[in-house]
């Protein structure tokens, strides 16, 4: 039986909140920094989305299906794709009309709704699950959470749900000397199985692939796939995951991410043992080793691998726990505009923003964030919440 | 490792930060084998001499005979700042007023400086005499004892550190703590200005309290880069500064604490207050301190309409300033140009959260203080409201605030500085 190689890349950008001083609260209801929205929108879908997906594209027909791809694109991803550029979006629509590109289910907004509240939770991946099938044509089996977020409670949320297949970190301190490079399944309900990030080898490619004092640099598509088929000499998936933008933004097209991806699946298939699935079909036809034990979340973030780049002071965990406060109120509103204020809020990312375990190398946490220090993301966020809060319960100031 | 360290001030007698500097760094030194012999134009001898040795330059005659002095005075008469320029001259008349000019000089020269000289050692209006007279000394002192290294604080000193440098040849490091562009805006005091010039020229090495100094004196003073070093001022504090007070308002407080002067910024303290009172009445805004922008701001108060919430209460000393943050709620620092800034770490010990212009030096060893601009009103009253509002804020900024205060120790402070001493003594070493 072949060894599966299974890429997966995550596609999201989150509304920017413009500057919002208190003397707004109450007053001005309009929240995000359009300029900046579009403008990295722009940004992103020139120099990644657009040329990667061609890339992509031409990669697919010339290996005939033999190359296939997922993606997970958020919710809030595809509305500022629609606003600012359309191009991009269309450019998915064709990936996904070849058949051989899976789109994935996440929470709509990026959330970290699995955290706090399982309605919500669920309200929001069925929301995504409508835009995919909107904009894709495509109704999504296999389920991603917000940065890989997953326990054992969350995966039995997702199952419940109906999806088979669920993508986390291959983090070491759950799996200890066991590897991440087969199928595994809920410890609450083996019905769903998990795919687990090899994340040395994801972030060869993410983070050091323009690193020059890494000794492997450079690296080719031949010594990748040659460590990929050494993973796989006792192994039976390896999985890659990793943010689409490290294709052209977070490594530039200078720095030669191109010519090496569009070399990749030549290298891949000429192993003739080896061969390329989507996530759901990578757990069809594998069997699970494995139950996985994780009693308390875990994500791919940072070294933690935790959930600690959210919720890890006390400044995150206010803002957090004030946003679902008004979630009933929100939700019972009718009000369009208030919802979709809500649901831009909760994008994991403004709490990210917050985090203050890196104040001396934030260099990942610092990428695309408008803020100078946590405090002043904390400061601008919370009075942007104690505005909606206000609409939402409908107090007067 | 031996230093002759020149100051103007040593605790418990000190009008400013810089004594509590040099202490500071004195004692740091101390635990690094360091020794220090620190001259001072007027020691009162209550001073803790622990970690140095006090020498008091009104203790020591400038010279004792004619020829030392003569000598003496051929090395240090440049110091004189006195422009002999004069219009209309030919090169022959131009020689001959010098040496007018010269003669005359070295006559009041061995008249002035044949004994003692009491010094004040305050900041009064014979300060030029003072800081003239006192390199004179210096080179008499540097040249009765011996050391590797001569270090001088502050514009004051840099005088007695080339004196002492010429007579000794020994490096020479210079410490700027303020510029006169921090002292005076853009209205700079010229004598001053060329003083602190000629320190900087003269020095080895050029030590700066923040990067911000340190960037003054490249672009300012036009120094070298490559000999102007940072090192940040640090605090010795232990714990945390908790006082019991009774409040008599019930209103939250938001301070400030400092000289009421051009560069401390008031102006705009009051316009943020403007802006978070027309939000909330549930606070009283409190400025402590003196200094000639005081008028001004109390009409501006006036003027607002505020002066019900804000309160004025004039020059704080001692006991009253440690009272005044147990008061406080929230600290603020809105400098216009502050080369380093001592009285926030202050506030964060006594569990105040701070906000502080990132035009202050300090704002580049604190993580946990909000950063504003100081001319933009509206971030300030953003963040003066933020911490009266958010609980967390001030949690978190309180907690991890006095984490990182108690680790600011003058202990790293010293050791860099021994570094650099090491660096120019092996320079030295190696020229001869």
């Amino acid at each position: 039986m072949k060894k599966t190689l299974c890429l997966y890349f995550q596609v999201h950008q989150p509304y920017r909140l413009r500057q919002y001083r208190f003397f707004d609260i109450g007053k001005n209801h309009y929240y995000f920094d359009d300029f900046a929205n579009k403008t990295i929108m722009s940004r992103v879908a020139s120099r990644c989305y657009i040329p990667a997906n061609k890339l992509m594209l031409d990669l697919i027909k010339k290996y005939d299906g033999a190359f296939k791809i997922a993606f997970s694109v958020s919710g809030i991803a595809m509305e500022q794709m629609e606003q600012y550029a359309p191009e991009a979006l269309e450019s998915f629509r064709q990936l996904a009309d070849t058949g051989h590109v899976e789109f994935l289910a996440e929470t709509y907004s990026h959330s970290l709704s699995s955290l706090i509240s399982p309605r919500k939770f669920k309200d929001q991946i069925s929301m995504h699950v409508k835009a995919v099938e909107k904009h894709f044509g495509q109704k999504p089996r296999a389920f991603r959470n917000t940065e890989l977020i997953y326990s054992d409670t969350i995966g039995e949320m997702v199952a419940g749900l109906g999806f088979t297949t669920m993508l986390t970190e291959g983090a070491r301190h759950i799996l200890g000397w066991k590897s991440p490079d087969y199928l595994y399944v809920n410890a609450l309900n083996p019905k769903l199985k998990l795919l687990l990030r090899n994340f040395r080898l994801s972030d060869d490619i993410a983070f050091r692939f323009s690193d020059r004092n890494w000794g492997d640099w450079p690296l080719t598509a031949e010594k990748y796939a040659a460590w990929i088929a050494g993973a796989l000499e006792k192994d039976d998936i390896v999985n890659i995951f990793m943010d689409y933008e490290s294709f052209g933004e977070h490594q530039t097209a200078s720095s030669g991410i191109f010519n090496f991806l569009k070399a990749l699946p030549g290298m891949i298939l000429s192993h003739a043992d080896l061969e390329v699935l989507t996530p759901s079909q990578a757990t069809q036809k594998h069997q699970p080793i494995a139950p996985l034990n994780v009693p308390y979340a875990i994500s791919w973030a940072d070294e933690e691998r935790d959930i600690s780049a959210w919720l890890g002071n006390e400044l995150q965990k206010e803002a957090f726990a004030d946003l679902y406060k008004i979630e009933n109120q929100v939700r019972d509103s009718n009000d369009p505009e208030l919802q979709r204020d809500f649901r831009r809020l909760q994008a994991s990312d403004h709490f990210y923003y917050m985090c203050t375990k890196f104040f001396s190398d934030g260099d990942v946490h610092k990428y695309f964030n408008p803020y100078d220090t946590p405090y002043e993301a904390f400061i601008n966020y919370m009075n942007v919440l104690s505005d909606i809060t206000l609409r939402a319960t409908k107090k007067k100031v | 490792m031996k230093v002759l360290m020149f100051g103007w001030e040593f605790p418990p007698h000190i009008a400013g930060g810089l004594g509590t500097a040099c202490d500071g760094l004195t004692r740091g030194l101390a635990k690094h084998q360091v020794e220090v012999l620190f001259v001072m134009p007027s020691a009162s001898g209550d001073e803790d001499q622990t970690a140095v040795r006090i020498i008091n330059a009104s203790d020591v005659a400038a010279f004792r005979t004619k020829e030392e002095a003569r000598r003496i005075f051929d090395k240090v008469q440049f110091l004189k700042v006195t422009s002999n320029l004069i219009p209309y001259l030919g090169p022959d008349e131009f020689e001959e007023q010098v040496d007018l000019e010269r003669e005359k000089e070295w006559n009041e020269f061995r008249i002035s400086f044949g004994q003692k000289y009491k010094f004040s050692g305050k900041y009064g209006n014979n300060l030029m005499e003072e800081v003239m007279r006192y390199s004179l000394v210096a080179a008499a002192i540097a040249r009765q004892n011996r050391f590797d290294v001569i270090h001088a604080h502050d514009w004051l000193t840099y005088m007695a550190g080339i004196a002492a440098k010429r007579v000794t040849g020994k490096p020479l490091v210079i410490h700027v703590h303020a510029t006169e562009f921090d002292r005076s805006g853009e209205n700079v005091n010229t004598q001053v200005y060329e003083l602190e010039k000629r320190g900087m020229e003269a020095a080895d090495r050029v030590i700066a309290v923040s990067n911000l100094t340190r960037n003054t004196i490249i672009n300012r003073y036009h120094i070298d880069p490559s000999k102007v070093f940072t090192v940040h001022n640090a605090v010795d504090f232990s714990s945390a500064e908790n006082r019991e007070i009774s409040r008599g308002v019930p209103e939250k407080i938001v301070t400030f604490l400092g000289r009421i002067t051009f560069q401390k910024g008031p102006e705009y303290f009051i316009e943020a207050a403007y802006k978070v009172l027309q939000k909330t009445q549930n606070v009283r805004f409190v400025m402590a301190g003196s200094g000639d922008m005081f008028n001004r701001s109390v009409r501006r108060v006036a003027k607002l309409g505020i002066s019900s919430h804000f309160h004025f209460t004039g020059f704080l000393r001692g006991e009253d300033v440690k009272n005044m943050f147990a008061y406080s709620d929230v600290y603020v620092m809105p400098s216009v140009s502050e080369p380093f800034g001592i009285s926030p770490l202050e506030a964060m010990r006594a569990n105040v959260p701070t906000i502080i212009s990132k035009q202050s030096g300090v704002a580049e060893v604190l993580n946990h203080a909000i950063k504003v601009d100081f001319w933009d009103v509206n971030a300030l009253a953003d963040a003066i409201y933020g911490l009266l509002t958010y609980p967390a804020l001030t949690a978190m900024t309180v907690r991890c605030g006095l984490e990182e205060v108690n680790s600011l120790k003058w202990d790293n402070a010293a050791l860099k500085v021994k570094h650099i001493y090491e660096s120019v003594t092996e320079e030295k070493s190696k020229i001869q």
